[in-house]
């Protein structure tokens, strides 16, 4: 444990004096800022916020991610000549990545929220944006290092980590479309429902909207979702299918990284 | 005090290491030689556990280490090609590790000083010329004043003062009982340095002796000449 948090302090002090997170920070604290200056009501002010969050953070999460496994190649087999254990590593890896991007996107938006003087009509939707972006933080990056740990070339990698964020956030609203209007004639929406679950991101959207209660942007998955689970279940099945996302590939990243040749 | 026993490896279909087994001398300074791609690299990283060997033994003191890693205490490792988190300054690199190795430092104002460190000593790793990279890393070699030293091309890169400094260094280490081993394609430094000599070719050990055997078993009056006629793959080993 100790390790862990010896290499999380390092890589915290590392991340942030880089551009990046300067950049991703002020990123969200601009666009938050402009956000709920213009925008008379909250609620959509954070919806808008949502809709950018949905695809801005699975980008930048898994391509930073992969990036910084591979950038990290050599640091990883310095340390790992040092009498350390593979898992602290990883942990401290993945740890020393994803909080500080997490935190950059959370402390910008609520900053954003708080220089902007806000009403505070709408804490409990921002609280629930925020918890989202951080999950969606946690998920991808930890795809982001499978993905990373398993390719060894870096084109291939951060190939696969395009593509896949491609799939997830773009070609997956189409393949849902194209499956229910080519099977528009038969019972499917347990399929859709099925289908619905194994993308991040679109739970994570499910899971906001379903807070939100707002049912006519529930979009055709959040709407079978709600009328399948209800609300309260909905929540609790969207928000546990989203920690499997980030438990599995974290573990199978895990096994990956104790066996792979430096 | 360090054996590896029947270590196999392959990357992919490609077999680097065929059945390596061998046992380093205490006290002494081994020279792992070999063509490019012969396996040095391979073998140093499988007793440091950077790789996993498919198959076989590893023991420091009578220890298998596959898998442990508190070991590598014991163990200073210079890689071939050096690097750190670029953000960090020298001095923050040398904390972290002393912070990670929970080892204070012993003698690194003398280790900075030979390897003409100190004006580095505030700057950024980013900012740092090959060379004076590889001097960090030397120095984190041996700063914890480990029992077992390793070694990889520690002089490819340095300037001739630094080169000579840290071979001198590294004779000093060896005459305090440490174990040293190290890889060059640098014939000279080798015969200045070692003490037994591990010949690789295609991932087998094809000579394990001192360096006074090689030469003579090769009718080479010189190192280099041995080597090379040896590398030779109609030489005929008897």
């Amino acid at each position: 444990m100790e390790l862990i948090f010896k290499i999380i302090k390092f890589e915290f002090s590392n991340a942030l004096r880089s551009k990046w997170i300067l950049f991703y920070f002020s990123f969200f604290l601009i666009l938050s800022f402009l956000m709920f200056n213009f925008e008379d009501e909250t609620g959509k002010a954070v919806l808008s916020l949502m809709n950018i969050v949905l695809i801005v953070i699975p980008l930048v999460s898994i391509i930073f991610g992969t990036m910084y496994v591979y950038n990290s190649n050599d640091y990883i087999q310095m340390v790992l000549c040092q009498p350390l254990d593979r898992k602290s590593l990883y942990f401290g890896l993945y740890l020393g990545n994803a909080i500080p991007l997490a935190l950059s996107f959370v402390v910008g938006i609520l900053a954003g929220f708080i220089f902007t003087g806000a009403n505070t009509e709408g804490i409990a939707p921002i609280l629930i944006l925020t918890i989202n972006g951080f999950a969606l933080t946690l998920i991808f990056t930890s795809i982001a290092f499978l993905t990373a740990i398993k390719f060894s070339y870096k084109a291939k990698g951060l190939g696969a980590s395009i593509l896949i964020w491609l799939m997830l956030a773009v070609i997956y609203d189409g393949l849902i479309l194209f499956v229910t209007y080519f099977f528009r004639d038969y019972p499917i929406e347990n399929i859709i429902l099925g289908i619905s679950l194994i993308n991040p991101i679109d739970l994570a959207r499910i899971f906001f909207i379903l807070d939100f209660n707002i049912s006519a942007l529930m979009g055709y998955t959040g709407a079978l979702f709600n009328k399948f689970f209800g609300t309260s279940l909905g929540v609790l099945v969207s928000s546990g299918l989203l920690i499997l996302w980030f438990v599995i590939p974290f573990l199978f990243g895990l096994r990956s990284f104790n066996k792979k040749d430096f | 005090m360090i054996e590896l026993k029947n270590i196999e490896k392959s990357f992919g279909k490609y077999q680097v290491l065929k059945d390596i087994s061998l046992n380093i001398e205490p006290g002494k300074i081994t020279a792992i030689v070999g063509p490019n791609g012969s396996g040095k690299t391979t073998i140093i990283k499988s007793i440091l556990g950077l790789v996993k060997p498919d198959k076989g033994e590893i023991l420091i003191n009578n220890k298998s280490v596959i898998k442990e890693h508190l070991y590598r205490k014991d163990i200073g490792y210079m890689p071939q090609v050096a690097s750190f988190p670029d953000n960090l300054t020298v001095t923050e690199v040398f904390n972290m590790i002393s912070d990670l190795r929970k080892q204070s430092v012993n003698g690194n104002a003398n280790l900075i000083n030979i390897l003409q460190l100190e004006s580095e000593m505030n700057k950024k790793i980013k900012t740092l010329s090959g060379g004076n990279k590889q001097k960090v890393s030397a120095c984190i070699a041996l700063m914890f004043d480990p029992k077992i030293i390793i070694l990889d091309e520690p002089t490819a890169g340095l300037d001739p003062v630094a080169s000579a400094n840290l071979k001198k260094k590294i004779i000093e280490q060896r005459d305090a009982g440490k174990t040293i081993i190290l890889t060059s394609h640098i014939m000279t430094e080798i015969e200045e340095l070692s003490d037994n000599i591990l010949f690789l070719i295609e991932g087998k050990i094809v000579f394990d002796g001192t360096l006074k055997n090689l030469v003579e078993l090769s009718g080479q009056a010189k190192l280099e000449n041995a080597i090379a006629a040896m590398m030779d793959k109609d030489f005929k080993w008897n």
